[in-house]
């Protein structure tokens, strides 16, 4: 069978078998959450609760700040205890969030809006904003905004990315085996709110039965279950959209500049909890998994959960735990301590046991991290102009067309960490740009 | 416990300079052995004192003269010894490897500014000095003496293919060497050059390892038997054929090991194969033209100074770049 890809990338080693055939756990609600209002992309939510205030579990705490923010809900029962600073994993910097503490089971407040079918392309949007669904994949970009594409682009094509390929992280592929009636409905939703004719789930061969079970699924709808090849990065967006439609986003341009709109597999399982059943994204599913944690598996947890908590449920780390990333090791953050709680987009927990240190040396001009490249730059050369600060230089070598997959220096044998230096290159340039504007 | 932040990606590929450099050695065993068949135990000694003398020179320049404090012995050096070594004739004396290798990490690589920085191939400029310096020692032929304990001065000194060729014409040539002579290197020339078939064998190894690719090779070699084919129609007498032509000297020698070094060599592909063209005409225009019988280590170095120019012609595609 002919497997979709592109044109790159790389084959890190998957460590998907720690966790792939565990079940999703359901973990009970813990005592305390920690809801940062900055849960997405773009503007942090204003708080509509004050301190002793009680709130029911899916009740509204934070409403958009801005036009890209999102809604935010209470993810237990309980009493608000405080509002204040707290390290946020993403902004690198102490943000604000609520504190709850629980103090009953769930007493539910669900989302009020009559049966899907009858709801226009605009009620569902606004459900879907409504119930504070971001992009779960990590990005955490608010999903109405994504869904509602500006007047005079036309989207032909709605793909799910189930491609999952992050090493480690399982919690798609755990998704797609056992919920994917609910992901199936999800489609046809997004499908009625973009007005598409054709949708595709795009899932890597290391995921065969996933792939297998939704072709069944979707066997007499417009819903085309695509095999991709397994290789990292298969799931970035540009790259799977080239994979499934040969269609190439234009630099500094948009999935909706080709006709296209991109969601992750447990995005579009939220957008049918929120318009079917009235859920808004309280909580998700994610994998717990490393070598220094003695039992991975995948769990469904809500927002605001430490990673103490989560860890603990997995049976703790081991002893030699040297890092703890949130997400997966190719992208994810790494974090040094363990009172977080996990954001929207958290997909996965990923602990790495100790490793000597790779010896660095300078750039033998192996050309590695060039072939592998997926956006088609040369990251050594990005990396040796960013150290020199020739900004603009390296703007013209396509320095923002970089998705900061990693590639480049996972490849390079030299141990050259060019992703570092290429996310420090463009903050310095966009703020000179600012600044000069 | 303590947990290390750090940046994404936090995994990286075993791979490293220094596995790379011992694939390129291992790669390079054939031919060492083939060598010591062919010219005996001496031209063995000259591959290891090369690789041996060559780490330890590396490692005397970086932190003796250089003051560095985190040397590690990554086989670069070796590798660029072993290949000076396999580049001398087989009764070349010890201590002219020795001054060879002095150039060749002391000025070509370290002036530059050590590994990764250096624009020519280290070996080749050693042995393009020594050829300047010393033209007798380092031109001085012996026919194979076949058997692991003989020596190579205890052989008839002998011209090489090309010398022939040049000198008498292909007639001659082609008699006192047949092709299956220089395909498996029964022919005398330098020590590591003569066999075709092993260094194909050791380069095999290098492109399963994924190490290297065949651009640069491919694009050389065919570019050499392509240059040959032209002349071989206007005077087949005096240029002689294109596979006599691919088969001796150190074509494949350079071709596959030394045009291949990733320091002096461009960044994409569609710049390899310009560089292996450049180095193919380069070569057969030394090789008939000038008045010396082999171009190779030449070509190569000329071709070195051109990757910068090279590397910013031919840049990859940016993914999605809309075209102009
Ligand atoms: S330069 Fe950017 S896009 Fe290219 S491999 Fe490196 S991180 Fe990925
Ligand atoms: S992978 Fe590393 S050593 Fe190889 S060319 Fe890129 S930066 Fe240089």
């Amino acid at each position: 069978m002919k497997l979709l890809t592109f044109k790159g990338g790389t084959h890190p080693p998957e460590k998907k078998e720690l966790a792939k055939d565990k079940a999703l756990l359901r973990m009970d609600p813990p005592q305390f959450v920690y809801v940062f209002l900055s849960n997405h992309a773009g503007a942090p939510a204003k708080p509509v609760v004050k301190e002793n205030d009680t709130v029911k579990t899916g009740q509204i705490i934070g409403e958009p700040g801005g036009f890209i923010s999102a809604y935010l809900h209470s993810p237990v029962t309980g009493v608000v205890r405080k509002i204040d600073k707290l390290y946020h994993p993403v902004q690198g910097r102490p943000m604000e969030a609520i504190v709850i503490e629980r103090t009953s089971e769930d007493d539910w407040q669900f989302l009020d809006h009559s049966e899907w079918e009858s709801l226009s392309k605009e009620q569902l949007l606004e459900v879907i904003k409504k119930a504070g669904i971001v992009g779960l994949g990590g990005a955490m970009f608010p999903t109405h905004v994504k869904l509602n594409p500006p007047a005079g682009k036309t989207i032909d094509t709605f793909i799910v990315n189930g491609a999952e390929c992050e090493p480690y992280l399982t919690v798609d592929h755990r998704l797609m085996l056992e919920q994917a009636e609910d992901l199936v409905l999800g489609v046809k939703i997004v499908m009625k709110i973009l007005g598409t004719k054709k949708a595709y789930i795009g899932v890597e061969s290391n995921k065969m039965d996933a792939y297998e079970h939704l072709k069944r699924l979707c066997s007499d709808s417009s819903i085309e279950v695509v095999l991709l090849r397994t290789k990292y990065p298969q799931g970035a967006e540009k790259q799977l959209i080239y994979a499934i439609t040969d269609r190439k986003v234009p630099v500094g341009g948009l999935p909706m500049d080709v006709g296209v709109v991109v969601q992750n597999v447990q995005t579009v399982i939220a957008i049918k909890r929120a318009v079917v059943d009235r859920k808004p994204l309280i909580e998700r599913a994610l994998t717990i998994t490393g070598e220094a944690i003695n039992n991975p598996m995948n769990v469904i947890a809500r927002i605001g959960t430490t990673i103490q908590q989560l860890v603990d449920f997995a049976g703790g780390l081991k002893e030699d735990a040297e890092k703890l990333i949130m997400g997966g090791p190719m992208t994810g953050i790494a974090v040094n301590r363990l009172d977080l709680p996990i954001l929207k987009g958290t997909s996965g927990i990923t602990v790495l046991s100790h490793e000597a240190e790779p010896i660095k040396k300078p750039c033998i001009r192996c050309t590695k991290c060039v072939v592998s490249c997926p956006m088609g730059l040369q990251p050594y050369l990005l990396y040796l102009l960013g150290n020199k600060r020739k900004y603009d230089q390296a703007v013209e070598e396509g320095l923002m067309a970089c998705i900061e997959c990693g590639v480049c220096a996972y490849v390079c044998p030299s141990k050259i960490d060019h992703v570092r230096v290429i996310k420090l290159t463009k903050k310095v340039y966009q703020a000179l740009r600012g600044g000069k504007k | 416990m303590k947990l290390i932040q750090s940046d994404a990606p936090h995994i990286r590929t075993k791979d490293s300079v220094r596995s790379i450099m011992l694939d390129v050695l291992l790669a390079l065993v054939p031919a060492v052995a083939v060598a010591t068949f062919f010219f005996g135990l001496y031209a063995l000694f000259l591959c290891l004192f090369g690789a041996i003398v060559g780490e330890l020179i590396e490692w005397f320049i970086v932190r003796i003269l250089r003051k560095q404090k985190d040397f590690s012995f990554d086989l670069s050096a070796a590798v660029t010894g072993l290949l000076l070594a396999m580049n001398l004739p087989p009764t070349a004396p010890w201590w002219l490897l020795l001054i060879g290798l002095l150039v060749a990490l002391g000025v070509a690589k370290h002036a530059f500014g050590g590994i990764g920085q250096n624009i020519f191939n280290p070996a080749l400029v050693g042995r393009v000095f020594l050829l300047i310096s010393f033209p007798t020692l380092m031109t001085k032929w012996t026919a194979p003496v076949r058997g692991f304990t003989r020596m190579p001065w205890d052989a008839m000194t002998s011209a090489t293919a090309l010398g022939v060729l040049k000198g008498s014409g292909f007639s001659e040539a082609i008699q006192r060497f047949s092709y299956v002579d220089l395909f498996f290197g029964n022919v005398g020339g330098c020590i590591g050059e003569t066999s075709a078939f092993v260094l194909l064998l050791g380069f095999i190894y290098l492109l399963v390892r994924k190490r290297v690719n065949p651009v640069i090779p491919a694009t050389y070699i065919g570019t050499v038997f392509g240059f040959a084919s032209i002349m071989y129609l206007v005077n087949a007498e005096r240029f002689g054929t294109p596979l006599f032509h691919i088969l001796s000297g150190g074509l494949f020698l350079g071709a596959l090991f030394m045009a291949t070094d990733m320091v002096t060599s461009p960044m994409t592909l569609k710049g390899q194969a310009v560089f292996g063209i450049g180095c193919g005409a380069v070569t057969m225009i030394i090789r008939l033209f000038a008045g010396y019988p082999e171009g190779v280590s030449l070509a190569i170095l000329l071709m070195n100074a051109l990757v910068p120019l090279i590397d910013r012609a031919f840049k990859p595609k940016i993914f999605g770049e809309v075209k102009v």
